[in-house]
């Protein structure tokens, strides 16, 4: 008779294995490290390592002041760092009980709107990229090239621009800015039906994106993810409805939410954030008043000894400053959430259970920038 | 035949007349295999070279952009530029890597490519070889090609190529079956599966017209299926970019790296010059039955420019879906085969039977 020996057989199927998605790989789009446990191709866990590119932006705010800051803040969520100016220097005025004139909200509003297009616009890109069409990469950086124009036109640069300062801004804006605006508005507006042939409508689009990573209202408020991100899980907290800044009380537009919560839900606020972004900035530009595009500020900026906060709606969420001061020309700490951050740290709730392609796709619209994760 | 005076046959019988004559037989034979191998060889550079610079071309074209356009007139050196790089670039072996295998893998990817193309009929007279299981020759040689990308995958001893060389042998071995059935189709309509004899038959109609809707069925299915096949479009999961870096071929570098590259175009060249010859009549003019006059027009179009203007138009189809469409995942695509084309493609086979039994074809 056959003797039946019992190896210990292991399961292969059910051994996990990890891969490292990053620092180097094309989905992070930038030096994000994933570890992910992998069985066969579904993601079991995951696990984001940030700190690659930390640079201690917070540490550094404590030795600078406050005008200084502002150019640190650009180089966090370097595709809106118009908006990040914004947020220290609402900040700065509202310590100081600064009025600023009508002139700088307007402009401020428009810039920031503008900032928001062109981030969404590469967001699209790398978006379009990451589900493997390549084309849409091309299409979306030529749009942004437009934007980029007007902003080297009046502000003298194209990503880190620096221009807001506390009371006002860095110079007045180009005497072309309004007329190239409008001549955007009308070129983009055409452009983004392109889009939505291009990509939105694409069946293989919709299949890989329907009903992939959908997260509730109830995780996206406890993981506070906030922005298009946010919205797309139907957590309404659009800041400039919720807490108006600039001139956001004056203009007529609707917070974009829906409730589906996937990747689509997310894909689509973004598109349709930039066609109302273009409706706000429709109804501002030819209203932009006259007066001085700055107010009269000390030369040293002390904040009265306190605690501060003010939030912004970046492009990618929630983006709040908090500052403590001693009542020195420099902050005493100085803490940035930053929506990005927030919205990483659903990618391992969200992927489990998913394939690598929809561990992409997920990663691709959530829109997270990593310096914006590590400061 | 009004295009007798693009015949090759008789320039190849007096070049074969003259070796038997000067040679003995074995030399001769010798020297006939090694004339067809270098020409393939030639061959098979300068498609691939060229097939290199059309597709940068048509996709810059496609994305707003120029293209190479700095070596040479319209950068048409680019790729020779390219290629001589790759020649010189360093070969990264890996440690813990299968030696043996890792070094074999190209080579069997591009043999499996340069294999079946020996089989394509390219004018008339113009054939290395013609079989009469010409088709199943080629569907058998050409499906060789995944065991040097699983074998590549699996022997760089890195995740993501292993992941990239699970896709490609999940989606050939299903692809292959929609490749084969869409050509059986036409093979009912054909009665043969000898490249000659088909492209013959096709002389007073091609056979996506003759065949009706299933025939452009089995185009359309054969199309799809074939860019499956090929790992391009949005169907590259093997290699999958953005998501498995490179995929099989990550760990590749220098000349073994063109190798899998120069593969991939010939297989690209390979199945739409299938696709052109039977479907859309290979080498043989547009040919409409009672029209006398057009139809001698067309015969004074040379067959080779015929040839490769069908399979110019089918390669430049497969470029469109690759700048055009998004990655599909892999259970979709397997859905997609195993769910849509499959079914479709059986049901068309038994349309296209029954067709030709009632005699309902051109």
């Amino acid at each position: 008779m056959k003797e039946v020996i019992n190896l210990p057989v292991k399961n292969i199927e059910e051994e996990e294995y990890h891969i490292n998605m990053g620092p180097q790989h094309p989905s992070t789009h930038g030096v994000l490290r994933l570890v992910v446990s992998l069985q066969g191709e579904i993601v079991k866990s995951l696990k984001p390592h940030c700190g690659y590119i930390h640079r201690g932006i917070e540490k550094m705010c404590e030795k600078d002041t406050y005008p200084q800051i502002i150019h640190l803040t650009d180089r966090m969520d370097y595709l809106s760092a118009h908006i990040n100016n914004h947020a220290v220097c609402l900040l700065v005025e509202k310590a100081l009980e600064v009025e600023v004139p009508e002139r700088v909200k307007y402009i401020r509003t428009i810039v920031d709107e503008l900032n928001r297009i062109a981030s969404h616009q590469l967001w699209w890109c790398s978006f379009g990229m990451d589900m493997g069409g390549l084309t849409c990469f091309f299409y979306g950086l030529r749009d942004r090239e437009k934007i980029l124009d007007i902003f080297e036109e009046s502000f003298g640069s194209r990503l880190l621009h620096s221009y807001y300062t506390p009371g006002g801004l860095m110079m007045d804006i180009h005497p072309d800015f309004q007329k190239n605006v409008k001549v955007f508005i009308k070129y983009f507006r055409k452009k983004i039906k392109d889009y939505d042939d291009l990509l939105s409508g694409n069946v293989i689009m919709q299949l890989r994106t329907k009903g992939v990573g959908v997260i509730s209202k109830e995780d996206a408020i406890s993981f506070g993810m906030t922005g298009p991100t946010g919205r797309g899980s139907g957590f309404s907290c659009d800041v400039r409805k919720h807490h108006p800044y600039g001139v956001y009380e004056k203009v007529q537009f609707n917070e974009i939410v829906r409730t589906e919560g996937d990747t689509l839900a997310r894909y689509l606020n973004r598109m349709d954030e930039m066609r109302e972004s273009m409706n706000i900035i429709e109804q501002l530009i030819d209203n932009i008043p006259a007066g001085d595009y700055t107010a009269k500020m000390k030369a040293v900026i002390k904040l009265p000894a306190g605690e501060y906060f003010q939030r912004v709606e970046s492009a990618r969420g929630e983006l709040g400053v908090y500052v403590v001061s001693d009542g020195n020309k420099t902050p005493f700490r100085m803490k940035f959430r930053t929506p990005s951050f927030s919205n990483l740290s659903t990618l391992d709730y969200v992927s489990r259970g998913c394939k690598i392609a929809d561990l992409v796709a997920i990663g691709a619209s959530m829109d997270y920038v990593i310096p914006d994760i590590d400061r | 035949m009004a295009f007798s005076i693009y015949d090759f046959t008789s320039f190849n019988q007096s070049i074969d007349k003259l070796l038997y004559d000067s040679l003995p037989p074995f030399w001769a034979l010798i020297i006939e295999m090694t004339i067809i191998g270098v020409v393939f060889l030639l061959f098979y550079a300068v498609v691939g070279l060229f097939l290199v610079y059309a597709e940068r071309k048509v996709c810059a074209f496609m994305q707003n952009r120029v293209g190479p356009n700095r070596v040479g007139p319209y950068g048409i050196f680019q790729t020779i530029a390219d290629f001589i790089k790759l020649l010189m670039k360093e070969l990264i072996y890996i440690k813990n890597a299968d030696k043996l295998l890792f070094n074999l893998a190209p080579f069997i990817v591009i043999i499996a490519s340069f294999m079946a193309i020996s089989a394509v009929p390219f004018a008339k007279g113009l054939h290395a070889i013609d079989f009469d299981i010409g088709i199943l020759y080629v569907i058998a040689v050409s499906s060789l090609g995944v065991v040097g990308i699983l074998l590549a995958g699996w022997s760089s001893n890195n995740k993501y190529s292993l992941i990239g060389a699970m896709r490609s042998g999940a989606q050939i071995v299903s692809y292959e079956l929609s490749v084969g059935l869409s050509l059986v189709t036409i093979i009912i309509l054909a009665g043969t599966m000898q490249f000659s004899a088909i492209v013959e038959g096709q002389a007073n109609g091609w056979f996506i017209f003759k065949g009706h809707i299933p025939a452009f069925i089995a185009f359309v299915v054969f199309l799809i299926a074939s860019t499956a096949e090929t790992n391009r479009g949005p169907f590259d999961l093997a290699e999958a970019e953005s998501e498995l870096t490179a995929g099989f071929h990550t760990e590749y570098s220098g000349i073994k790296f063109a190798f899998f590259f120069l593969a991939e175009y010939m297989n690209m060249f390979l199945v739409a010059s299938i696709a052109a010859t039977v479907f859309l009549g290979g080498w043989m003019p547009f040919h409409v039955s009672g029209w006398g006059g057009f139809n001698a027009v067309m015969d004074f179009i040379p067959p080779l420019i015929w040839y490769f203007g069908k399979t110019a138009f089918i390669i430049f189809l497969m470029m469109w879906f690759k700048w055009t469409f998004p990655r599909l995942r892999i259970d979709q695509l397997l859905t997609l085969e195993w769910k849509y084309l499959l079914p479709i493609n059986l049901v068309n086979i038994l349309v296209m039977a029954f067709m030709v039994l009632m005699g309902w074809h051109f």
